[in-house]
């Protein structure tokens, strides 16, 4: 079988992500970090006006960026290359909307390997699978790509007991990309009501969390957050596989903290009150330096 | 470039004698071949655009409709390829061709005599809900059955729905429903700039996202009058080829996938993961995005000309490795073979671009036909012509065009390094882009995406633009989809979807 020794031949292709971190793409544009220490000038407010996507704004004379807007065009980095500038990293995705506008601080090495060991004991403590339903809600396209690319010999989810199904019955989590069509509000919701409790929905990419560049109009919303509830978000146009599969390990997370739990009827089938502390995704009391990166977490 | 005639439907005379129709009619009939139908609106009403190209030119012919007039002579009936873009143009424009009964909706499905997106002035407050009722009934009665796939599918998939329908003993017959994830980005493009111009085009069908941006800059920069700089043009060589390759191996792994063959699954899509990463590197993007700007290219790229061609070869090797083995499977090929055939009569008359035209002897490639980038001085191998038309034919076609792929790339690598060494800085005015400025005008603008043939009919403004037209291949070749299935609809329907490779966002819009 020719096959065989072939599937043999590049030997151990995998990630070891999220028990180590992985080295992958110095050149990648993971995210865009803001410059915590200079104040606003001319340049800046130039780079802010020219988003496309209005990304960028001015909070208490610094420099805010929602995450959930960002596509990474670059424009602002080229405009002033002192303030903007982008990073390889990928784990951004957040609970709530809310926690992805930052303002400009440090993103250290400490705060992203204290994330990757919660996620991983996280995983492990769960001590089962993972299904998840994915609903394209008018992606351009390329978000499945990357979906489907967390079966491949590299990211492979399966070893993380992450596996994709069919039926909206046995899914843990409802994995959604695209802008909110109007013509998939309807199968998008339905396909979240018959998921069983709990259920987690995850808007991946700057489209479902924001509409991104396309945006509302009369075809579409600005995301899909007005069509069902959303607890965690993935940043990114598209957002890359390690970034989805960060944000698919911070859900991971609240299926874990959900489990067994009843539901309220304010936010059906999402969370259910806080978090308990010992599994909330931002452990506030354990944070080096908490609130110039991530809010906790809106639920 | 030479332009047609512009009909006004004034003259009486000429609507009443279907001057429209016959002018293209009359075209297509003496070797053009039909491109597309766009509509745009002008101050003196809906512009007509039917786009065709004929050896190495492309030009319009065009139909002036006074404001207010909702009708315009068909041109399905003679150009059957122009059926799909009077369904869209019903949809999005409220304009009904005569001569034909009333077509089916397909990107948005509206009552009749309700508000159409376009020419409306500046964005619709709010989404629009489109009207289920208006679509065609699925068909009911005895022994008729009807199986709805979608547009929510098992698996990772865009959302798209095929009504399998079994009316008795005939033919299964097979219908697509396409508008679930209409997104309306036509109408983004209305007054925003150039630059927010080619993210939009990069986001219209986002896995063909180089040759949108070059279709699109291709326009803009016919407008403006400049030519790129040449090492901008290898660079845009390099990112539409990676794209080609990346787009072709994601189709392969559809087969397999579809075959259960788990080891070729593993091995192309580790493969294609290697293409995207490669892109990455060269420009941060894993799909090329932000390189293509109008004028030439944002900056120098991540790779050097050595270490790309180092890159590339190892990729080649061992890409053709698993071509070859997977050709020799027997299991795989004979899923494929005599499966979806596209004959050479229905590809020609539905004018099929790309890889599904190419396997069934329509042999355009408007990298050759109409040179763009760098492909007009780089050598490009001759492709096999064929004309079986099944699966395994397009499978074959994918192939022989990933090898001319890394032809071209080992080529643009070599310009690279000529000179890239004297170039730095980036952005308007530097060696990598020329300034485009505040023009006005509108022009065509192509590009040979990885799905077939992309066009965009782009009109400025003192440098904004007031619409941009898409067509892009999926769209086109969409509309013989449902033709190739002759025989057993649900077993060969992975490997006749994998084979045709297309973006349903680039057919939805
Ligand atoms: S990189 Fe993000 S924040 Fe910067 S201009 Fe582009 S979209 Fe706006």
């Amino acid at each position: 079988m020719p096959w065989i020794t072939r599937g043999l031949s590049e030997g151990i292709v995998t990630t070891r992500y999220p028990r180590r971190s992985d080295g992958y793409g110095p050149d990648f544009h993971g995210m865009l970090l803001v410059d915590p220490g200079r104040g606003v000038d001319r340049a800046t407010e130039q780079a802010i006006g020219e988003c496309p996507t209005g990304a960028l704004s001015i909070v208490d004379d610094r420099v805010e960026v929602d995450r959930g807007r960002c596509i990474l065009c670059g424009r602002c980095a080229a405009l002033q290359p002192e303030v903007f500038r982008f990073d390889p990293s990928f784990d951004h995705s957040t609970i709530g909307r809310s926690a992805l506008h930052v303002r400009g601080g440090p993103e250290d090495e400490e705060t992203l390997a204290w994330i990757r060991s919660g996620l991983a004991r996280r995983t492990k403590a769960l001590r089962r699978s993972i299904h998840i339903r994915h609903v394209d809600a008018g992606s351009d396209g390329s978000e499945e790509w990357e979906i489907a690319a967390l079966t491949n010999p590299v990211y492979d989810v399966g070893r993380l007991g992450i596996f994709f199904t069919a039926s909206p019955r046995h899914a843990d989590i409802l994995l959604v990309t695209g802008v909110g069509t109007v013509g998939m509000t309807t199968p998008l919701r339905t396909t979240y009501e018959a998921m069983p409790h709990p259920k987690v929905v995850i808007a991946a990419g700057a489209d479902a969390a924001s509409g991104g560049m396309v945006g509302p109009g009369y075809a579409s919303r600005g995301g899909i957050g007005d069509i069902v509830p959303v607890d965690v978000y993935v940043p990114g146009s598209p957002p890359s596989p390690f970034g989805l599969l960060h944000g698919i390990l911070l859900a991971i997370g609240l299926v874990g903290a959900t489990r067994g739990q009843t539901t309220t009827g304010d936010h059906p089938g999402g969370l259910a009150g806080p978090l308990p502390p010992q599994l909330s995704p931002h452990e506030p009391a354990s944070r080096p330096e908490p609130g110039n990166r991530m809010e906790a977490g809106e639920t | 470039m030479t332009t047609g005639g512009v009909i006004s439907a004034l003259e009486d005379d000429a609507f009443a004698g279907d001057a429209f129709p016959a002018a293209v009619a009359d075209r297509v009939e003496h070797g053009a071949r039909f491109v597309g139908l766009f509509a745009t609106p002008s101050t003196e009403g809906t512009r007509l655009v039917a786009v065709l190209a004929r050896d190495r030119t492309i030009d319009q012919e065009e139909l002036l409709l006074p404001a207010g007039w909702t009708r315009y002579p068909g041109l399905a009936q003679r150009v059957p390829a122009a059926e799909w873009y009077e369904r869209a143009i019903l949809d999005l424009h409220g304009l009904e061709p005569t001569g034909r009964p009333r077509p089916d909706p397909l990107v948005f499905p509206l009552r009749p005599g309700a508000g159409r997106p376009r020419p409306m002035a500046g964005a619709p407050a709010g989404p629009t809900d489109p009207d289920p009722l208006s679509l065609p009934p699925r068909l009911e009665g005895e022994g008729v059955f009807t199986i709805p796939y979608g547009p929510v599918r098992s698996g990772v998939f865009e959302a798209v729905e095929y009504l399998v329908e079994t009316p008795g003993e005939d033919i299964p017959h097979l219908r697509t429903r396409v508008f679930y994830k209409h997104r309306g980005i036509e109408k983004r493009f209305e007054g925003v700039s150039i630059d927010d111009g080619v993210l939009l085009a990069e986001r219209y069908e986002g896995v063909a996202s180089v040759a949108h941006a070059m279709a699109f800059c291709g326009a803009v920069e016919r407008v403006a009058g400049v030519e790129i700089p040449p090492t901008a043009e290898a660079v845009r060589v390099v990112h539409a080829e990676l794209e080609r390759i990346a787009n072709h191996l994601d189709s392969t792994v559809r087969h397999v996938e579809g075959a259960g063959q788990a080891v070729a699954f593993a091995r192309f899509s580790l493969h294609k993961e290697r293409v995207l990463r490669l892109r990455g590197q060269l420009s941060g993007s894993r799909f090329g995005r932000g390189v293509i700007v109008p004028g030439g290219i944002s900056g120098p790229p991540g790779l050097g000309g050595a270490e790309l061609l180092t890159a590339v070869d190892r990729l080649e090797k061992a890409v053709r490795a698993d071509c070859r083995l997977l050709l020799a499977t027997p299991s795989f090929v004979d899923r494929l073979r005599g499966t979806g055939v596209v004959s050479p009569e229905l590809a020609a008359r539905y004018t099929l671009v790309g890889p599904v035209g190419r396997a069934s002897g329509q042999h355009e490639d408007v990298r050759v036909s109409r040179p763009y980038a760098a492909y007009g001085h780089l050598g490009q191998p001759l492709a096999e012509p064929r004309s079986d038309g099944d699966a395994l034919t397009r499978l074959h076609v994918r192939f022989d065009e990933m090898w001319g792929s890394f032809h071209l790339l080992r080529q643009a690598a070599d310009d690279l390094d000529r000179t890239e060494a004297a170039q730095t800085g980036r952005g308007a005015g530097s060696a990598w882009q020329k300034d485009i400025g505040p023009v006005s005008g509108e022009a065509l603008g192509w590009a040979e995406a990885p799905q077939g043939e992309v066009v965009y009919l782009v009109e400025l403004q003192e440098g904004s633009l007031v619409h941009a037209r898409v067509r892009s291949a999926s769209f086109h070749n969409l509309a013989a989809f449902a033709l190739a299935f002759p025989h057993d609809i649900l077993t060969d329907f992975v490997f006749i979807e994998a084979s045709f490779g297309l973006s349903i966002a680039g057919v939805s819009g």
